[in-house]
């Protein structure tokens, strides 16, 4: 029996703006499988910012269920939620959102600082991690004195080094020339089959897409094509 | 707690992301904090040095009298001299001196001139241990005995009676039969004193020559005690009162009614100023709390994005404040201490404020820091600072992670 990441069954959102309701997801049902690569598109609008969002417990569904990591993400509470996110969920944002005051190093750091994990310990995994992403030597600066592909390569070492259960990766390769993008979806190929982490990338970008193994799309908040691809067009 | 580390280095970094921005209100929290501080050392030191003066002029610590005299300090009101007991409670070990003395209006009236007065008849020995008078002689001599023809005069009365040492006036007062008493005395001594109301008000004979020319015997108006410290007066208070049960024993703060209600005044009116400057100091804090939170939405979305409690969010507005806080009450303590140190020989409002001397205060104010008022104003800054910067720290906390996220 295959073990699942993550479930959603009859999923639906709805967002009210000045008491208009906007059916932002209809009746989603989806099983990603463990150490899947998978990736949500679909034009502006079509919903996939918000899955990502309800799968990462960022906000609630309307209606549904929301299976992550053995948990229900619509059962939680604030307090759940956060811990949920902060044991079983890594997340990669497309303005990097690093945290400008901290290093690059400590910006690693920080999830594992929040778990309470030691100093020791701490300091190997992120100088590991900072390595293994080709950073070594840039650990002390901080996102302002770094290039844009930098910054997203310590955002890719800050969701992994916690080694959660997912990564999901809201549109990774917006801000970031042809070249690092690629170099980028390289490593996080690379990411997904060493440290075996399931991939939920949202995104419009074709490279994106040609790397993924598991293609979505969504159109007005529904499934239209799920397309299984093996081992991914180019990864 | 594990967190601690973390929050402090998040607070710490965050707050200087705006240099100029922590600068102004590390300032203005400062300069909050030193005149808080500052003014109760002013403050402080003028009711200190009015107390002081009050007490050293004639009030003394304790004073003992006939239960009547307080409210109608004329002659019938009199006592008789300590006998045994009381003797014996006077050397308490607390109590420094004593001076038995009388005291009665009269009238001194010079060959041009004559004005009302109070006729203060000492023993210049036991006088000169408890009030100002035994160095206060400007012109002339002091009392040499009790029973001395001589009179002190002050040098203001004597201006107005137009006369000077070495010359004669007569003291005019009502004796133990109801009828007029007078007699004359040669001016042996002029004395200064502050307020000028002491040059003007007051006539100073030897005890033994007023109560003869009173009528009085041995009797006394009143006796003055001083002891080791003016706000310790429970136990010679108590041994007095148990050895001379029927008569009128009050501290200081009884006696001079004035003293203490100048002392509540001084209290109220550094409450409303430690109010004031604290509101205003809120609103800077809160303020800039407030903008810093506000430009952090997004910051704020990530951390609990990334699996931050609200609570510890919270915990770092919270703890930004209580380093603004802790920079702003070390420097404005410091700044407050180098005033006061500037101006130990005092700061002269003379030129300002000529009428001071009229009501007692010194126009030269000594500051004086006082544990209590330094407490305080910190803890106040301090306790409610803190309670104001809950406001942002809650607005910080409470944001949605997808909504604070997405804000641009």
């Amino acid at each position: 029996m295959t073990e699942h990441t993550v479930i959603l069954r009859n999923v639906s959102k709805v967002y009210r703006q000045n008491a208009v309701a906007v059916q932002a997801l209809t009746d989603i049902n989806l099983e990603i499988p463990r150490k899947d690569f998978l990736c949500l598109s679909g034009p502006s609008g079509s919903g996939k910012s918000t899955l990502l969002n309800l799968i990462g417990g960022l906000d609630k569904p309307t209606t549904g269920e929301i299976t992550v990591a053995g948990e229900r993400v619509d059962q939680l509470g604030k307090g759940g939620l956060a811990r949920l996110r902060l044991h079983k969920i890594g997340f990669v944002f497309q303005a990097y959102n690093l945290i400008p005051v901290l290093t690059a190093r400590e910006n690693v750091e920080f999830v594992m600082q929040l778990q309470g994990r030691s100093p020791a310990e701490r300091g190997a995994k992120a100088r590991e991690i900072l390595q293994e992403v080709g950073l070594e030597g840039l650990e002390g600066r901080r996102p302002g004195e770094l290039s844009g592909g930098q910054q997203q390569r310590v955002a890719v070492a800050r969701a992994i080094v916690s080694e959660p259960s997912l990564v999901l990766a809201d549109e990774p390769t917006a801000n970031l020339d042809s070249k690092t993008a690629e170099n980028l979806m390289q490593l996080l190929v690379h990411m997904n089959k060493e440290h075996h982490v399931t991939f939920i990338f949202s995104t419009h970008d074709r490279l994106v897409m040609d790397f993924s193994r598991r293609l979505i799309k969504l159109h007005d908040g529904r499934i239209v094509d799920d397309e299984k691809r093996g081992a991914g067009a180019v990864g | 707690m594990r967190k601690t580390p973390l929050l402090l280095t998040l607070a710490w970094r965050n707050l200087w992301r705006h240099r100029g921005r922590t600068a102004a209100i590390l300032f203005a929290l400062a300069l909050g904090v030193w005149s808080m501080v500052a003014l109760a050392a002013l403050s402080r030191g003028s009711l200190e040095s009015q107390l002081k003066k009050s007490i050293d002029n004639l009030t003394g610590h304790i004073q003992l009298h006939a239960p009547a005299y307080r409210d109608d300090p004329v002659i019938e009101h009199r006592l008789s001299p300590p006998d045994a007991p009381l003797t014996e409670a006077l050397a308490h070990p607390s109590i420094r001196a004593w001076a038995g003395r009388v005291r009665v209006p009269a009238v001194v009236a010079s060959e041009r001139e004559s004005a009302g007065v109070v006729l203060l008849g000492i023993d210049p020995e036991q006088e000169r241990k408890v009030s100002f008078i035994g160095s206060a002689i400007t012109s002339g001599r002091y009392l040499e005995a009790s029973d001395e023809p001589g009179l002190l005069l002050g040098r203001k009365l004597a201006e107005q009676l137009e006369t000077e040492l070495g010359r004669r006036v007569v003291l005019m007062s009502q004796d133990v039969n109801n009828t007029v008493a007078d007699r004359g005395f040669r001016v042996v001594g002029i004395f200064d004193g502050e307020p000028q109301a002491i040059e003007t008000g007051f006539v100073f004979v030897g005890r033994a020559t007023a109560q003869q020319m009173l009528g009085m015997g041995d009797a006394l108006s009143e006796i003055v005690v001083r002891a080791d410290d003016r706000n310790r007066l429970e136990a010679p208070l108590a041994a007095l009162r148990a050895a001379a049960p029927t008569l009128d024993t009050e501290p200081w703060s009884v006696v001079e009614p004035l003293l203490t209600l100048t002392e509540k005044v001084v209290n109220v009116i550094l409450i409303v100023w430690y109010a004031i400057v604290f509101a205003a100091m809120s609103f800077g804090l809160v303020n800039t709390l407030l903008m810093a939170v506000f430009e952090r939405t997004r910051e704020f979305g990530l951390f609990q994005a990334l699996g931050m409690p609200p609570r510890n969010i919270l915990g770092q507005v919270l703890t930004e404040s209580v380093i603004l806080l802790g920079i702003a009450l070390a420097l404005g303590n410091v700044a407050a201490w180098a005033t006061v140190r500037a101006l130990k020989n005092g700061l002269d409002l003379s030129a300002f404020a000529e009428g001071f001397e009229m009501f007692g205060v010194s126009p030269i104010i000594y500051p004086a820091l006082t544990a209590t008022d330094v407490t305080a104003a910190n803890g106040l800054v301090a306790v409610l600072g803190l309670v104001a910067s809950l406001y942002p720290a809650w607005r910080a906390a409470r944001h949605v992670p997808v909504e604070a996220l997405t804000r641009v």
